[in-house]
């Protein structure tokens, strides 16, 4: 092991490799893994913003479904509501109108009755009448009873 | 191997411990172990090529393999850095920590290539009868790697503290700022300056040329008959993958203590 002029080769050598190192090798690496540190952390916040707005927009839309089934709920007890008011309305005005003319069936059957007991009474009277002039014969003039015979008819 | 039919053990041991060397002028110190240096600069240019590819296409979007696997490297080095050294890491001392990684890292890992066969094929293929792979196990590789440490800090040292905060330091730290103790302080800190570049480089290169001779003497025992081919694949196949433990932890150790020190360096007591 003797010192000579390769040490000095051997050191120019290193100075040159380290130059190198510093000036070519080191300072692009360092920042293409800085940058892509950078670009990890920016992704993670990224994801755990994306995440919290997913949450957030999820809560949202249960409370916009909640409202609307609710509303939903109302407006389907409402139209039952309406639904059977409608068909007691309609029982009302069924039974209203089934009444109206039962009263008037009642009116015109009493009215018919009555007429007919008209009729009946003048048929009654005629033949009254008639049986008296046949036992009478002449001696009833119509004309000069015709008083007594309609106050008769009318007593009948 | 060289081409002579009989080898002594020694001659086998030596002919793998000697350097191709190129001599540049007079003196020994004007001698280049050029295999030391020519091996370094392609594993560094491997490796730092390596990163510098996969940075090319890098993208902050999802990275492909190799990307992937850099930013493993990466990251990994970056989290021991930001353990230990409390300032603007990124300017210098990552970098720095990541190419000692990963040229120490491939320096070292020359070390798996089987000695005998990376022989012949030198020796045949590109005509070299002697050529070490493994530079960190060259003491002159470690001790560059560690002299330049040794300079960065003292160059942050001064950077950070001012001339006056590191001649103040080297007085009056550790033990404090009394006169009659400067040339205590002064002593502790010379002794420090002096091991940390030895025990930095030298734990390094001991440690791989121990790996290194630990192999040749297991092939050399496998040279000596059946019997010894069989012990020495076991033991050898067993040291190999010890190695890879050894190879990986002193390059982070190296990379590590590289760390350390340029920390201390910004440190002010």
């Amino acid at each position: 092991m003797n010192i000579n002029l390769t040490l000095v080769a051997q050191a120019v050598s290193f100075a040159i490799f380290i130059w190198f190192t510093v000036k070519f090798v080191w300072p692009p690496m360092l920042r293409a893994i800085e940058q892509r540190q950078k670009q990890i952390a920016d992704g993670l916040a990224a994801a755990e913003q994306g995440r919290t707005a997913l949450e957030r927009s999820n809560r949202e839309a249960e409370g916009v479904i909640s409202e609307a089934r609710g509303r939903a709920t109302d407006i389907l007890a409402q139209a039952e509501k309406r639904g059977i008011q409608l068909i007691e309305e309609a029982k009302a005005a069924a039974r209203a109108e089934a009444d109206r003319e039962r009263a008037a069936a009642k009116a015109e059957l009493e009215q018919e009755i009555s007429q007919a007991r008209e009729s009946l009474r003048e048929q009654v009277a005629a033949l009254a009448v008639a049986g008296a002039e046949r036992i009478l014969k002449r001696e009833v003039d119509a004309r000069v009873h015709a008083a007594m015979l309609s106050d008769l008819q009318k007593e009948l | 191997m060289s081409s002579e039919s009989t080898l002594t053990p020694t001659e086998y041991i030596g002919h793998h411990l000697t350097n191709f060397t190129a001599q540049t002028g007079q003196g020994s110190f004007w001698t280049l172990h050029v295999d030391s240096v020519v091996m370094a600069l392609v594993m560094g240019v491997l490796g730092i090529g390596f990163l510098w590819l996969a940075t090319r296409g890098a993208t902050a979007g999802v990275p492909g393999r190799r990307q992937a696997f850099v930013e493993l490297v990466f990251g990994f080095i970056d989290d021991q850095v930001k353990g230990i050294f409390h300032g603007d890491r990124h300017s210098f001392v990552a970098p720095a920590a990541l190419t000692v990684f990963v040229w120490v890292l491939l320096m070292n890992a020359m070390d798996f290539l089987p000695v005998d066969i990376m022989a012949w094929i030198y020796e045949h293929v590109f005509h070299l009868h002697n050529w070490r792979q493994v530079p960190t196990a060259d003491v002159n590789t470690t001790f560059a790697l560690a002299l330049s440490v040794w300079f960065l800090m003292i160059y942050f040292s001064i950077k950070v503290k001012g001339v006056g905060g590191f001649i103040h330091e080297l007085f009056c730290a550790p033990f404090g700022g009394h006169p009659l103790l400067w040339p205590a302080n002064l002593l502790f800190n010379l002794v420090e300056y002096i091991s940390k570049p030895l025990s930095h480089s030298l734990r390094l290169y001991g440690n791989m040329y121990a790996g290194e001779i630990i192999f040749l003497l297991l092939w050399l025992w496998a040279a000596t008959g059946l019997a010894g081919t069989v012990f020495g694949a076991i033991l050898g196949a067993g040291w190999a993958i010890f190695h890879i433990l050894i190879v990986v932890l002193q390059a982070f150790i190296f990379m590590m203590l590289t760390v350390v020190y340029l920390a201390m360096a910004h440190e002010s007591h």
